[in-house]
């Protein structure tokens, strides 16, 4: 982790109608670092995450992703970012080689590039043998882990991951992180939402959402401590629920 | 454009890997010329006829034998009777009679003129119509040809009825820009609207906007390959319209597949303007299939008549691009038309197509706000 800011976000809003879903967030990320977006189901973390992502525009607000002003140069932030939705992302009907090649297509790289990190992901995967299988007949968790691979195949500043790992079973989500902290070692800052609190412990700093506020941003750690709190769970119970109950 | 390619080359792959996709590209365009083609025809032949002939005598038996000796009439039977007509109805087997005075030839030689009943089946009265119209052609002919051997002073205007651009009154003529038309129409829009609702569904399309790709680039890599597999269809329609119904095309073929890329283009764009509203490919379908289907084929002129509908149906009608498309076909293939002549089509084809886009545009920027 370096002090370089690879996203900056002040007084960022964005609004539906008269439905406030972000209320002027501001925070910073590092470059290198593990940053989870917290928050229960409605508290504002997916529209965030696709206006980071340029899928959405913001009411009003700066934004600066990869060093980029989002408004002015979205296309340039586009070729500096991966995205991996917790819809399914690859082509069901198209082979694991054939979704990388696809991707690794969009995003401009090299033919050569592409088989040289095919061959390399798949064995990382160990997933060698399904190099010529339709995505299709494979489970789940395969797929989710070859999604991730693929999101980060151009090797991105950050990658942008929202509720990646819904609905996958405990072992896979536990390799799906280690693939995280593999993609952080090597440089690729991840900006990940849950509402898997266990899930919040493996980030070096979180930001807890709720009703589209930022109610607390720091390391899991420091949080806890600030709490008074044994586990992140303990803290977004004690930080939560008082408006919910007011 | 690199970038583009590969997907371009993904969006043929799953063309040609679901099989459904490619019977709806192929078998059924191909189906439809076919059925069409041999089935629905407003022309007639080989119609079963019964004869009742009181008179039998040289000049009645001579027209029978003209009768069927053309290819609309085949002699089913023989009646003795007129009983006999209500019971050959009943079989189905025939769909006029004809019925002869007593004494046919002699009043017609000795009177000039005499009698014989046609009766038609008038549950069907296209048919019926066809019928009693050839059959009274070929009766006038005959007795023409009588008149001027037994009493050659008799004055008689023939009019003489040539049908042009289609001497034979063929009802393939017709349906061939009609199926053309509604065809390319269905297939471009829904296709592009399923292939894009696709993506929507299963989530690629998100990954898609967050690429490099622009969105123009997303749309166009989806588009392309129905582009380039609607002309080939236009191509496959033509071709079996003239190795199997014999249908040239008059006009010049270089404008009708200029013409035919204006249509297809402008049924990508309403697909793509449909997939900026459905949401779910099952939308997509329905809204393309039945949305189209019935005004395309009421209001196109294929099937019914645009002039002799109520003046609020021609209106509506003017919003229908079948409707024009098939003029433009027409116009080129069967009258052999220049580019002067669908001048207006074309321009209304081409402003339609810009409306779609342009709602598109909007919807799709409205998406990202």
């Amino acid at each position: 982790m370096t002090n370089e800011k690879v996203i900056q976000v002040k007084d960022l809003v964005k609004k539906f109608g008269s439905f406030v879903a972000n209320d002027h967030l501001s925070f910073d990320v590092y470059r290198g670092e593990i940053f989870g977006f917290l928050g229960a189901n409605g508290a504002g973390k997916t529209t965030a995450i696709r206006i980071l992502s340029g899928l959405s525009k913001p009411s009003s607000g700066e934004v600066r992703v990869a060093g980029y002003d989002i408004y002015r140069h979205a296309e340039n932030v586009k070729k500096h970012i991966g995205y991996m939705c917790q819809k399914f992302s690859l082509y069901e009907d198209l082979t694991v080689a054939e979704n990388i090649m696809l991707y690794g297509g969009i995003y401009g790289l090299s033919k050569k590039t592409i088989e040289e990190r095919t061959t390399d992901l798949l064995r990382n995967l160990d997933f060698t043998e399904y190099r010529k299988r339709i995505i299709g007949n494979l489970p789940l968790g395969m797929r989710q882990k070859l999604a991730f691979s693929v999101a980060i195949l151009h090797n991105p500043d950050i990658v942008f991951l929202d509720e990646p790992t819904g609905g996958v079973d405990p072992i896979t989500r536990r390799q799906f992180w280690e693939m995280i902290y593999s993609a952080s070692d090597n440089g690729i800052t991840v900006f990940v939402t849950t509402h898997y609190m266990d899930e919040a412990e493996y980030c070096d700093r979180v930001c807890i959402m709720n009703e589209g506020r930022i109610v607390a941003s720091d390391s899991p750690e420091e949080l806890k401590k600030k709490y008074g709190a044994t586990s992140v769970q303990e803290v977004f119970v004690k930080i939560a629920r008082p408006s919910i109950n007011n | 454009m690199k970038r583009l390619a590969g997907f371009i080359k993904k969006e043929f792959i799953h063309i040609f890997r679901d099989f459904r996709t490619l019977i709806f590209l192929f078998g059924i365009p191909a189906a439809q010329i076919l059925i069409f083609g041999f089935a629905v025809r407003t022309d007639i032949k080989n119609a079963g006829i019964a004869v009742l002939d009181k008179s039998k005598d040289e000049i009645s038996t001579g027209l029978i034998s003209k009768l069927e000796s053309s290819d609309f009439f085949i002699l089913k039977q023989n009646l003795l009777t007129g009983a006999q007509i209500d019971q050959v109805f009943k079989s189905g087997e025939i769909k006029a009679a004809f019925i002869f005075e007593t004494e046919f030839g002699k009043k017609l030689i000795n009177e000039g003129s005499a009698n014989i009943q046609i009766i038609a089946d008038g549950s069907e009265p296209n048919v019926a119509n066809l019928i009693s119209s050839y059959a009274k052609a070929i009766i006038t002919d005959y007795t023409m040809e009588i008149n001027s051997i037994h009493n050659p002073s008799t004055i008689i205007v023939d009019p003489e009825v040539r049908m042009y651009y289609n001497p034979n009154l063929e009802s393939q003529y017709m349906f061939v820009p009609g199926v053309i038309a509604i065809v390319l129409l269905l297939t471009c829009a829904m296709m592009t609207s399923v292939t894009i609702t696709r993506e929507k569904e299963f989530g690629t399309m998100e990954v898609l906007l967050v690429s490099p790709l622009k969105p123009i680039q997303v749309i166009l890599g989806k588009v392309m390959p129905y582009f380039i597999l609607s002309l080939i269809d236009v191509i496959l329609i033509l071709l079996l319209s003239w190795l199997v119904f014999d249908i040239p095309i008059k006009g010049s073929l270089v404008l009708l597949m200029l013409e035919s890329m204006l249509y297809i283009m402008l049924g990508l764009s309403l697909g793509i303007m449909i997939s900026t509203i459905a949401k779910t490919m099952q939308q997509a379908m329905f809204t393309s299939l039945l949305g189209l289907m019935l005004p395309a084929i009421v209001f196109s002129g294929f099937v019914f008549n645009l002039e002799s509908m109520p003046e609020i149906y021609n209106w509506l009608s003017l919003i229908i691009p079948p409707r024009w498309f098939l003029t433009i076909v027409k116009n080129i293939m069967i009258k052999g038309m220049g580019f002067s002549f669908v001048l207006k089509e074309t321009f209304i084809l081409l402003a339609m197509t810009l409306v779609f886009i342009t709602i598109s545009t909007i919807r799709f920027k409205k998406r990202l706000e």
